[in-house]
């Protein structure tokens, strides 16, 4: 069994449980140095107008306010209704989210087409089979070819899915066909996904698109556009150039910060220049230079989703979830701080200058006032890997008290969908077959994503790690992404040895294979795993012929961000029950809004949104829908062994 | 719901998943060594392969694609196979293991046909010393093969280790073999082996009890994981290679499992590994963890703890089998396995009909029979002196309402199989050649003349319910009643001939189809006519017809010949829009008559094949119990390779030997006197039926102007033979 730590009761509980952030929240404390989890009771009064979507400054005769008890009945200066003001408000926090994930993806392929073309002799392709494979979704021959040129025609194709004018996102294709045909029949189809977006800003112009159902319809669609391409051609390129995850063992949360050792964190998203800063680190004329400062190595560790693309991939430990970042500099023992884009923060400069720590940003998307910023450029990345590297090494000496937390727990992460269908039959029977069989039968009662995000708002992990807990002693196998698997992890929730705290059908399954209950699948990008998963679960078969018909739920227990939103939008446009919590539903003033989420997605989806703030809700709503779709099934009862005779064998 | 394993100290990681990886590192050791052992004694290219197969090692050979031949080959094996050598999980913090597991079991199965087929080059102990038979050719293959199609065998037990004693051993196999399974036996435990026990314990093993000793070692076993591989490659059509069908198939058809008794080794764990690659479980009398969760396997994979009295049932349910039983009211043990037994002189109590006395058997339609009732005329065992000869005669009385005179024969002809299934009776012949014995052992246990009856009125009725209601045996083991039945028989029999002889393609409105091997050949459908019967030889057009009668919704089904679009090559509309739906789309048409123009497609049970000899403007016909080279150039086994599985290959055929003497055997191209080359001993078999057939279209003298292979192997030896007798096919049109 799993080591388990309980808080260490200084008082920080509130605030989070896990053991090693109370501590540092002490250190904080004591040096009088302001975090999220501080400043977040500093914010003032909650504004309720803003925080339920209600409040409507898409144009300067505003801002409008729709408060009170006829809040319904009222209208803005020009006419709108709340249902309106709240479906463009998330319509917009959707199209920020949506643009941020397919942004990453975007990225990636250029980086395909600069290794394709031989601009950029820093990456190689890892995973030809792969390339070879997502080349197909592309209708691209791939006989003969060598892979560079092969990599340069695959990114092409990609980056057109991005601005394409006609026709529609290449991966929708790889959805079950019965909701292909549900979309096309509802026109939600996502196109071009610049074009989806632009065509969101320009619906929630004032005096644009004012009923919402139809701008509702449009987050849908243009979600879409990113869970079934921009993400998905994130993954997948991630994938092809940095290599097809399988299960690593690794530690998590800040004790894997080594005293003697020159420690560098890497954060942000993207694994394109935290692969190579990795390979920077590992150079043993790197590790040389070190040892000269007086150090005895370099500690690579991550911080939010880089963290999770370089742990699957190259096992480098995790140091934390987005909460976690600013902690981690109040350790004192961090030399260097790299970061891209997304949930890096700038409360991180503020952190910073209280320690010799330096704050590296690198993305041209993501400066910081008060940072370093030495520009990331994919065709001299190593070069800048090293640089950053070695000014890492450089700062060693400059090092002051350290106070490390002695919290870390062993974890297994690296569940790519490539992986699961192996773990399930080896390389001569592998598929999905005992997933869905083991899920009709009952030793597996259903599925859920726990994915997202911490917020300051809600005590760090409480959510997740409850979740987690109790589904795995319900029988419910759980997938983890983003800062949920960092939660996962650092309360032991991916050690292996935790089978035996599952209920007994799930942890027969995970005995059998070897696996933890939950399984680590990713980065937040990473999502695009899990409705590739769900696509090959149906058509695996046995559990209905579509998407919205298996047992499974999405949940995002802390979200606090706009990506979570876009994610839940675009399961939901897929199928999926996705329920948020921590915070209530940033609509939640709107009735007509919280009526298409539920009711009228689910009408017209079969999946829905619904918020939940407290754990417990999360987990009954989510007990509930496992058994109703088992009912509709007809799996909820155990089934009389099929036993075959001759005629049955023939034809 | 929900079935709680029982949780070992070690468990599945380390029991099963570290067994594995140490076994398989020990398969690779050994095979490795042999190899080196080999190749220190002999050349490179010395050629390694198991005697009389068209798939060379081949589960190696179907799961890769490649091809061992030569000794040197086997360093391909060896180094793919340390590619999937799993690591042990570690103690505290392991990766998952179960793909990995899987990986390695396969490794050991190569590993495994490595060690057997370089004991056939000599290095290692023989495979086929004393009881042991080693490497099931292509041969048995096939004729076994139809009997898993047919149902008459459901599947087989790969029996590993030994019985705690050699009378639980004779009672597990006596289970096995009235569950009709076959048994296959390789490797040890308790320091003997399950086969060694039932040869102390007076059992005869083989194939034809269906008890089948492989070898001494737990690597004999990929003799039964090499039999159904080959299965799928001859039957199913599936190509070399192919990994993932290959597996499926067996999965979805063949029914078969690991029955582990006494202790379970590493080595063992290896091979039952591989053997759940084919979805084959292992059922184990040990306590060893069980693997319940399904998905890989069809049920759960390893069962353990089984008590030995409950282990043949628990397999069969785990491996999801029906088998259903028909219980025959006799006190001797009943089943197929019992069919090939012999009944030696010493052990032989009573012999009926034969060289030396009269015989006859005869299946009637009648009037006012009651059901059940069973007469002996004359002596009934008890007063009969051991060791004696007496005539014997059998009237079986049938009635119902769907019965027809056509199907009388096709119902006196199961006697045969009936009374053979009996354990301690053997039946030999049909009509008024039969002859028949009962032993002592039979006989003690107290089988009378009345269990004759018994035997045939209870199959019937399994079999036949259908189309009979009513069934009563007249047993006579006296004369003059024998000699009278004779008499009566003799002339049935002359009328049923002349009806069999008067039913052509031409007098007849409606063909069957069979798809009775659709259970292996799942794309292949045979079109059963009057001068062509199933090419298995089994079925013939009134077995079709009966069989349709018997089932309405069973493997043969009415064919409306419809429209006849080509008499000579023997195409019909409906014929045509029968195939295409039941080859499921693969094929649009066929002819009947023609092996050049788009043949007829052949499962993997045909009895023979022809093939077209170019130069010498003929066929040549080759049968399945011919090993040696042919005037193709192939052997039996490569030339069955390349028209099973449902394939149309234009220039051969498979057939059934019964079909030479058809005045359409290849009609389209000048019929039996295009016949040029044929085994001796097939010629021989053949002989009235051949001679009959070519008199019948003016080739008096064909018989002696087919070549064999004492007139030589290659073609051209055969075309100066056949320019020295004039065969008539020199002269007939070009075949191209």
């Amino acid at each position: 069994m799993a080591e388990k730590k309980t808080g260490n009761g200084n008082g920080y509980a509130h605030k989070s449980m896990d053991p090693a952030a109370q501590e540092m929240l002490k250190v904080a404390e004591e040096k009088g140095i302001s975090t999220m989890f501080s400043r977040v009771d500093e914010k003032g009064k909650y504004c309720s107008v803003g925080g339920e979507g209600a409040c409507c400054k898409i144009c300067f005769m505003g801002p409008c306010r729709f408060t009170g008890q006829n809040k319904d009945e009222k209208r803005g200066v020009c006419g709108a209704t709340l249902g309106t003001v709240a479906a463009r408000n998330y319509l917009r926090s959707c199209a920020g989210g949506a643009s941020a994930h397919a942004d990453h993806g975007r990225d990636m392929a250029k980086t395909l087409l600069a290794v394709g073309r031989g601009e950029t002799k820093d990456y190689r392709i890892k995973d030809p089979l792969k390339l070879r494979r997502f080349a197909g979704y592309y209708d691209i021959d791939v006989e003969g070819k060598e892979d560079l040129a092969l990599a340069a025609e695959v990114a092409e194709a990609a980056l057109n899915d991005f601005g394409r004018q006609e026709g529609y996102q290449t991966m929708s294709y790889r959805a079950p066909k019965k909701r292909q045909e549900l979309w096309d029949k509802l026109g939600v189809r996502p196109r071009g996904f610049d074009r989806e977006v632009v065509e969101a800003m320009h619906r929630t112009h004032a005096g644009t698109d004012q009923d919402a159902e139809n701008i509702m319809d449009h987050a849908v669609r243009m979600c879409m556009a990113d869970g079934w391409g921009g993400s998905m051609i994130a993954t997948d390129i991630s994938d092809i150039l940095f290599g097809t995850p399988k299960p690593l063992s690794s530690e998590s949360n800040l004790g894997v910060l080594n005293e003697d050792e020159v420690n560098i964190i890497i954060h942000g998203h993207e694994p394109t220049l935290s692969e190579l800063i990795v390979d920077a680190a590992q150079d043993p004329e790197m590790i040389e230079y070190a040892k000269s400062k007086g150090a005895k190595g370099i500690t690579m560790a991550g911080i939010c989703c880089t963290a999770n693309e370089i742990w699957m991939r190259r096992g480098v430990p995790p140091a934390g979830n987005s909460l976690h970042q600013e902690l981690a500099l109040m350790t004192g023992a961090v030399e260097l701080m790299v970061v891209d884009v997304q949930c890096t923060f700038q409360g991180l400069v503020d952190v910073a200058k209280n320690f010799h720590t330096h704050l590296v940003t690198t993305s041209p998307k993501g400066k910081m006032t008060g940072a370093t910023h030495m520009e990331f450029d994919e065709h001299r990345a190593r070069e800048i890997a090293n640089e950053i590297v070695k000014m890492a090494i450089d700062n060693y000496e400059n090092r002051a008290d350290i106070h490390i937390p002695n919290f870390k727990q062993e974890v297994v992460a690296g569940f790519s969908h490539e992986y699961i269908r192996y773990m399930l039959g080896g390389k001569f029977r592998e598929s999905l077959t005992p997933l869905n069989e083991n899920i009709i039968n009952g030793k597996i009662q259903g599925a859920v994503a726990i994915v997202g995000c911490n917020n300051a708002q809600t005590p760090q992990d409480e959510g997740i790690v409850n979740l987690v807990k109790n589904f795995i002693e319900n029988d419910v196998i759980v997938i983890v992404t983003g800062c949920a698997a960092h939660a996962s992890g650092k309360h032991g929730y991916l050690n292996p040895q935790m089978f035996e705290n599952a209920g007994p059908g799930l942890s027969e399954v995970a005995e059998t294979t070897g696996m933890p209950p939950v399984l680590h699948m990713g980065s937040c990008v990473d999502n695009s795993r899990i409705l590739t998963l769900l696509a090959d679960i149906v058509e695996t078969g046995g559990l209905g012929e579509d998407i919205s018909d298996i047992p499974a739920v999405g949940i995002s227990p802390e979200y606090y961000c706009e990506k979570a939103l876009e994610i839940a939008t675009y399961c939901v446009g897929s199928g999926v029950y996705v329920i948020f919590g921590g915070v209530d539903s940033p609509v939640k003033a709107s009735g007509v809004v919280t009526d298409i989420h539920t009711d009228g997605w689910e009408e017209k989806f079969g999946g829905k949104l619904e918020f939940h703030p407290k754990w417990e809700d999360i987990f009954e709503h989510s007990m509930a829908h496992i058994q109703k779709k088992r009912e509709a099934l007809g799996i909820h009862e155990a089934r009389e062994r099929v036993l075959v005779d001759m005629a049955e064998r023939r034809g | 719901m929900a079935v709680t394993a029982k949780r070992k100290p070690e468990g599945i990681r380390e029991t099963i998943a570290g067994g594995v990886a140490r076994g398989v590192r020990r398969y690779y050791d050994l095979a490795t060594s042999r190899y080196e052992e080999a190749l220190a004694s002999m050349d490179a290219s010395t050629t390694v392969e198991f005697p009389n197969t068209g798939y060379y090692l081949p589960v190696i050979y179907g799961i890769t694609g490649h091809v061992v031949e030569k000794l040197e080959d086997i360093q391909w094996v060896l180094d793919e196979a340390e590619k999937l050598i799993p690591p042990e999980p570690s103690p505290k913090m392991w990766l998952p293991y179960l793909g990995e597991t899987l990986d390695g079991g396969m490794a050991a199965l190569w590993l495994a046909e490595i060690i057997e087929a370089l004991k056939y080059v000599g290095v290692g102990p023989s495979p086929t010393e004393g009881i042991w038979l080693g490497f099931a050719d292509d041969v048995i293959m096939r004729q076994r093969g139809v009997e898993f199609v047919d149902g008459s065998a459901p599947g087989f037990a790969a029996v590993t280790g030994a019985a705690p004693d050699v009378e639980t051993a004779v009672a597990l196999a006596r289970e096995m073999q009235g569950k009709y399974l076959y048994v296959f036996m390789a490797g040890e435990s308790r320091g003997t082996t399950f086969a060694e026990q039932l040869v102390e314990g007076g059992v005869d093993v083989g194939w034809e009890t269906r008890l089948v000793p492989f070898g001494p070692e737990i690597y004999g076993h990929i003799y039964s994981v090499n039999f159904a591989t080959r299965a799928a490659m001859a039957f199913g059509g599936v190509q070399p290679g192919d990994f993932a069908r290959i597996l499926k198939y067996n999965k979805d058809r063949v029914f078969a499992f690991v029955l582990a008794l006494g202790e379970v080794d590493d080595l063992k764990y290896a091979a039952a590994a591989g053997a759940i690659n084919y979805g084959f479980p292992t059922i184990a009398e040990d306590d060893i963890p069980q693997i319940l969760p399904t998905g890989v396997c069809t049920y759960e994979h390893v069962c353990s703890d089984v008590p030995l009295t409950e282990i043949v049932s628990k397999a069969i349910e785990v491996r999801g089998l029906k088998i259903v039983i028909t219980e025959v009211p006799v006190p001797v043990a009943y089943g197929p396995a019992f069919e090939g037994e012999r009944i030696r002189k010493d052990d032989l109590y009573v012999e009926m009909a034969g060289p030396k006395a009269t015989g006859a058997e005869l299946t009637v339609t009648a009037e006012d029979v009651e059901d059940g009732k069973v007469t002996v005329v004359g002596p009934d065992i008890a007063d009969i002196e051991p060791g004696s000869t007496i005539p014997f005669g059998l009237l079986v009385e049938v009635s119902g309402r769907k019965m027809q005179s056509d199907f009388e024969p096709i119902l006196e002809r199961q006697i045969h199989h009936f009374l053979n299934e009996a354990e301690g009776y053997l039946h030999v012949g049909q009509r008024d050649i039969i002859w028949e014995r009962i032993s002592k052992k039979a006989v003690d246990a107290g089988f009378t003349f009345e269990h004759v009856g018994k035997i045939i009125h209870a199959r019937y009725h399994s079999e036949f319910g259908g189309i009979l209601d009513k069934v009563q045996v007249n047993v006579f083991t006296q004369e003059p009643e024998v000699s009278a039945l004779l008499e009566r028989a003799q002339s049935v029999y002359q009328q049923r001939d002349e009806r069999l002889g008067s039913l052509t393609d031409t007098s007849v409105e409606t063909f069957y189809s069979c798809t009775l091997c659709q259970s292996f050949a799942p794309d292949h459908v045979c079109v059963i006519t009057p001068e062509r019967s199933g090419l298995c030889g089994a079925y013939n057009w009134l077995d079709g017809k009966a069989a349709f009668e018997i089932n309405p919704t069973g493997p043969n089904q009415p064919i409306e010949k419809g429209m006849t679009l080509d008499e000579h090559m023997g195409q019909w509309e409906g014929v045509n829009e029968f195939v295409y739906s039941a080859s499921h789309n693969a094929l649009e048409r066929f002819n009947a008559y023609s092996i050049l123009e788009e043949p007829m497609t052949s499962c993997g049970c045909f009895e023979a094949i022809s093939v077209v000899l170019p130069m010498c403007n003929g066929i040549m016909t080759v049968d399945r119990d011919h090993t040696g080279m042919t005037p193709s150039g192939m052997k039996f086994s490569t030339l069955a390779g390349s028209v099973g599985g449902g394939a149309q290959t234009p220039g051969f055929i498979g057939h059934s030997k019964f079909y030479m003497g058809s005045g359409k055997f290849v009609s389209a191209e000048g019929g039996i006197a295009r016949l040029v080359w044929m085994p001796k001993k097939l010629k021989e078999e053949l002989k009235e039926l051949i001679g009959a057939n070519a008199a019948s279209q003016g080739y008096e003298d064909l018989y002696d102007k087919i070549a064999t292979e004492e007139n030589g192997t290659e073609e051209d030896e055969i075309l100066t033979f056949l320019t020295e007798v004039g065969h008539p096919a020199l002269e007939m049109d070009p075949l191209f």
